[in-house]
């Protein structure tokens, strides 16, 4: 874990990395959120930030959705990825919700995931087109990271 | 602290309908008004829920626009949305407003106009309550119902039709519920083919967009017997309110809804009653999952065994503890604002005696209302006084 000062965005302080990092944040109590809040979740402040790229991530849940809003990929299949923080980690569960990733053979379908498959977070520039939908694009950003099985 | 009672109720039909929510709104209100025997100008206090009149059609100002409809004028008014929870914290805010004794006479109007939004962009109106890092992944509150029932039933080793017992109750009940926007029975077979809309739910898995208002008027108990004789009048017995988690992948337990079990531990204390003595209820089946979870968490049934109360018939209306004789949101339909308040009518109609050909033997009924995916949940418990 670092000790950087907490970041608002996935993709802030990348000054010393090509790659966006996959945020979270850590708090007084050692408990970690993604994604980070102001405050813990009993009420410790913010110290610093974690790359959950360097955990490994299971499938709690997962699901194809065929009714999509505008300027989302149709279908898209969804998971609950919950991280291994290790053994030492005693704060509550450390989750992110992310599509799968599109299998590199050319057909534009999704990898198949389970319950319990082992997954890896991989980085999207675009994961919905902004201003399809009724959200403010400027009001955040729509880069971040899918998920593809090890 | 004045114990509140209600003294008059009504609701639209839901459906697809051509007025707009000021129409819709003043179309429930001038009825609850009629119900109650009063005026506009008699009340205090006018709430209106509704969750997206902006975002649906561009009308704003809406409680203001309905005073004036109903010549309310000089009554206190405002707007509460809480998203799909709008109405049981409109019942909130009506319940406090006259327990703290600052109104003697309110009414609440809940209201939405959807069904000429495509689905795509009222899911998308409804999915933009979640945070950033959901909604940019294209979330919906129906795919996050998908993620829940695999879950629960892997977890809960529960079959996937005991999800469709739930829309075939929901649908048979409706029938008799000429407010209902589908009166028509489904067998488990068309929902267990239905087109899959969140992997493992279909589409009868869900419940359909909705225009329609429903209305509730409030008074201290202690004059209700001057507006209304006094077996046509509920009490509120018990009330809370309370929030889970935004995110709602940061629960600890993702089948467990934090913000039902909370809010009905209030009501329950301040009814002075508990689960058991709970005669019917409505609870918030905008998603067939939705409708074990909450009879799980307000305490019916243990966790994990939801599902096996709907096989075995106790939820059903002749069973021992009757869930959504409306039809539910399932099938009466679910315009957001309206239906928290459209759950506490049916109620009011059971534990009052009015509720027709769904009547059940019911004193207490209780009323569960969720906003998000739990993010935010009313429970409301009425008394009869017959």
């Amino acid at each position: 874990m670092s000790d950087n000062e907490a970041a608002d965005s996935e993709v802030d302080d990348q000054t010393d990395s090509a790659e966006p990092t996959f945020e979270a944040a850590e708090y007084a109590d050692g408990a970690v959120t993604y994604p980070p809040h102001t405050v813990g979740p009993n009420g410790a402040e913010r110290v610093g930030t974690v790359d959950l790229r360097e955990y490994e991530g299971r499938v709690l849940t997962w699901t194809t959705s065929t009714a999509t809003p505008p300027g989302v990929r149709e279908p898209n299949t969804l998971a609950i990825v919950e991280f291994d923080m290790g053994d030492e980690y005693d704060g509550p569960a450390v989750r992110a919700l992310g599509q799968i990733a599109e299998r590199e053979d050319g057909t534009g379908e999704t990898f198949d995931v389970d319950i319990g498959d082992r997954v890896e977070p991989v980085y999207a520039d675009e994961l919905r087109e902004p201003g399809a939908g009724i959200r403010e694009p400027e009001s955040q950003d729509w880069d971040g990271f899918r998920f593809r099985p090890l | 602290m004045e114990r509140v009672a209600i003294i008059g109720a009504s609701m639209t039909p839901f459906g697809q309908r051509d007025a707009w929510v000021r129409e819709l709104l003043a179309e429930a209100g001038a009825a609850a008004l009629d119900d109650a025997g009063i005026d506009g100008d008699d009340l205090d206090h006018l709430y209106v829920s509704n969750m997206a009149s902006g975002e649906f059609e561009g009308q704003t100002g809406v409680p203001n626009a309905l005073a004036h409809d109903l010549a309310a004028q000089p009554v206190y008014t405002a707007r509460i949305d809480q998203t799909s929870s709008s109405g049981g914290a409109g019942v909130y805010a009506a319940w406090q407003s006259i327990a703290s004794g600052a109104s003697d006479l309110t009414m609440l109007v809940g209201g939405e106009k959807m069904t000429h939004r495509t689905t795509s962009e009222a899911t998308d109106v409804i999915a933009s309550l979640t945070h950033p890092v959901e909604y940019k992944q294209g979330v919906t509150l129906p795919s996050f119902a998908g993620l829940t029932a695999r879950l629960y039933l892997d977890e809960y080793d529960a079959p996937r039709e005991s999800l469709g017992k739930v829309a075939v109750k929901n649908h048979k009940n409706g029938v008799d519920n000429p407010h209902a926007q589908f009166r028509k029975e489904v067998d488990l077979d068309t929902v267990l083919e239905s087109p899959i809309v969140a992997d493992p739910l279909r589409l009868y898995d869900f419940c359909p967009i909705t225009d329609g208002s429903a209305a509730l008027v409030f008074c201290p108990e202690s004059v209700a017997a001057e507006y209304v004789p006094e077996d046509e009048y509920a009490v509120i017995s018990g009330i809370g309110g309370a929030t889970d988690t935004h995110v709602v992948h940061e629960r600890a337990d993702p089948t467990t809804m934090g913000g039902v079990a909370d809010s009905s531990d209030i009501a329950y204390e301040m009814a002075g009653i508990g689960p058991d003595d709970v005669d019917v209820a409505e609870l918030h089946d905008m998603f067939t999952i939705l409708e074990f979870l909450q009879s799980e968490d307000l305490g019916f049934f243990e966790k994990g065994e939801g599902w096996k109360a709907v096989e075995e018939g106790v939820t059903d209306r002749d069973g021992e503890l009757p869930i959504n004789t409306s039809g539910g949101l399932k099938s009466k339909g679910h315009p957001l604002g309206a239906s928290g308040v459209a759950q506490v009518y049916e109620i009011f109609e059971q534990v009052t005696g009015n509720a027709g050909p769904r009547q059940v033997e019911a004193d207490t009924g209780l009323a569960c209302n969720v906003g998000g995916f739990g993010n935010c949940v009313t429970t409301t418990i009425l008394e009869g006084n017959q």
